[in-house]
């Protein structure tokens, strides 16, 4: 069946309930006291890991539809991705407000200090240009501009389990298998990489520079 | 049944303060499951039958008991006056359902939801090595052998939050005395319980977090026989439950929270400085001695403040400066004299 129009509002429903759920058992664990009696490092860890979910899922996105042949799919990525910016938004919330209690001071000695932070930091900047440049005004107006910052998603699959890697005392088996799982949700794309590789390199070698330009430099 | 799990929905309430009659194995099992179903975490997990179910049982009548609580009991004991503390204490619940012990899972619920079936009568607990008679313990012991003191202590954790929490048991000098403490003695060396049939993180990395168990630690023998290091039987005046390490477990306050070795089966005096869990896992963050010291950071994170975890909600936490030595310097301080602390963290 090929999915149609009509069927993209259920679609996109259904993962804003999917998205959205695990905000609310969360809530509901913590109220009932089954995150712990001190839940601040069960509600980071909580968000953290749906923003990596997340991530996993609007990875998933375009080979699902290329591999069963449903295009329409790929509209439901901005949705998928402004989720991973959201469960991000709240892991950075929970960390300054819950673990850091306001004090700015340290926070912002952390982000400099600690390489783990300071990977989950460069994460959240990106992301945040991302969610913004989403609105379809701003993505019109920045053009052919959009997708090469949009690329950098790529980059963020590859430091989000980096930075849960690095932020654990010695449980590492649970990030390392993100890692391998992005990795291979990455190689999917080579094909991708290797025309962002040679549209690069094209930019950049001499040979292609016009004559009037190579001059000046 | 029926009535039972309606009053412990009721005492759960978020908004009903100060009940402290907590039904832990309603909540453990209860927690056990959702977990469980979680699974990987967030997004997909959440909609699979499991889940639901999990979610379904917090408001049904199905939330049944699934294995006995472990089971307290009141001690007997008088207070030290010596070491009581005017800040607030952090509440019972807390204390209990808020641990790291590992052999249980790594989670901070893990441990109360794990390991109410864990079996500490009987018990052995050995001490020998360097020592004129060696000794063991069995569980009866642990409690009748020694006038039991309450101590109320700080506790830092190494991952930068802290909770104050009234101990029962007895100082470390007096039972290593008993062994009688041989002049070739320099160091302590402790051992955890090593039985995966209980300890689930034991059998599985993945649950135990790729610690090499059995749990080891480790004192010199001047801290060991400093006043401060006290052998815990028990919390809030009963016996130790199973999370915060049952039947006795050693608390070292001056110390990151990993030094204060939980469910111990073995007391070693030795010539040569032991070999330490954490230590072994990652010796560039975690030394041998791991006093709590402000000025020396954790490589990936700062020690220079802590969550103090007291009463009240998830905002009421406040953050506070890490003292020197948590606070003890005036009693061990003297003990590190001429050492270089940021050399020997």
């Amino acid at each position: 069946m090929r999915l149609m129009t009509k069927h993209l509002v259920w679609i996109k429903l259904l993962f804003h309930i999917i998205a959205l759920s695990p905000i609310f058992i969360l809530i509901m664990l913590v109220l009932s006291e089954q995150a712990g009696g001190d839940p601040v490092q069960y509600i980071i860890h909580y968000t953290g890991m749906g923003a990596l979910n997340s991530l996993v899922a609007v990875l998933l996105i375009s080979p699902i539809a290329k591999r069963f042949k449903q295009g329409l799919l790929m509209q439901t990525r901005r949705l998928v991705g402004l989720y991973v910016f959201g469960y991000a938004t709240l892991h950075l919330m929970a960390f300054i407000s819950l673990d850091l209690l306001f004090e700015w001071s340290l926070f912002i000695e952390e982000v400099i200090k600690r390489p783990y932070i300071i990977v989950g930091a460069v994460s959240f900047f990106v992301l945040t240009l991302l969610a913004i440049s989403s609105f379809s005004l701003i993505r019109r107006k920045m053009a052919k501009r959009w997708q090469p910052l949009h690329n950098f998603i790529y980059l963020i699959a590859m430091l989000v389990p980096i930075h849960f890697y690095w932020s654990v005392k010695s449980e590492i088996i649970e990030p390392s298998i993100y890692i391998g799982l992005m990795l291979a949700l990455l190689s999917l794309r080579l094909s991708t990489f290797k025309k962002m590789f040679q549209r690069f390199s094209t930019i950049v070698k001499p040979s292609n520079i016009p004559p009037s330009r190579a001059k000046k430099i | 049944m029926t009535t039972k799990t309606k009053k412990w929905i009721l005492s759960q309430a978020p908004w009903q303060t100060k009940d402290h009659e907590v039904t832990p194995e309603a909540i453990f099992n209860q927690r056990r499951s959702i977990i469980k179903a979680m699974g990987l975490g967030a997004l997909g997990a959440s909609l699979s039958g499991t889940s639901q179910a999990g979610i379904f049982d917090l408001f049904s009548d199905k939330a049944k008991i699934e294995s006995a609580s472990f089971v307290t009991s009141p001690l007997s004991f008088s207070p030290n006056a010596n070491y009581s503390l005017t800040e607030a204490a952090t509440p019972h619940k807390k204390v209990i359902s808020h641990n790291n012990f590992y052999e249980f899972g790594t989670a901070k619920q893990d441990p109360a939801a794990n390991a109410q079936g864990f079996v500490v009568d009987p018990w052995q607990l050995v001490i020998d090595g360097e020592v004129e008679r060696p000794i063991t313990l069995d569980y009866d012991d642990l409690t009748k052998l020694f006038a039991l003191e309450e101590r109320t202590y700080r506790l830092r954790c190494v991952e930068a939050w802290s909770m104050v929490i009234p101990w029962t048991g007895f100082s470390l000098a007096s039972l290593l005395k008993k062994a009688g403490v041989k002049s070739s003695a320099t160091h302590v060396a402790f051992e955890t319980l090593h039985d995966p049939m209980q300890m689930p993180g034991q059998q599985s990395r993945r649950i135990g977090g790729g610690i090499h168990y059995p749990y080891v630690e480790g004192l010199t023998i001047d801290e060991a026989m400093n006043d401060l290091s006290f052998m815990a039987v028990g919390l809030y005046g009963k016996t130790l439950p199973p999370q915060n390490g049952a039947p006795i477990r050693l608390v070292v306050p001056w110390k990151y929270g990993f030094k204060s070795i939980k469910s111990i089966v073995r007391i070693t005096l030795t010539s040569s400085q032991p070999k330490t869990s954490w230590n072994q896992l990652a010796a560039n963050e975690y030394g041998f001695y791991a006093n709590v010291n402000p000025a020396v950071d954790h490589p990936r994170w700062s020690q220079a403040s802590e969550r103090r975890i007291g009463e009240g909600g998830l905002f009421s936490a406040k953050r506070i400066a890490t003292l020197p030595f948590n606070g003890y310097g005036e009693q061990v301080a003297s003990l590190y004299k001429g050492l270089d602390l940021t050399k020997f963290f």
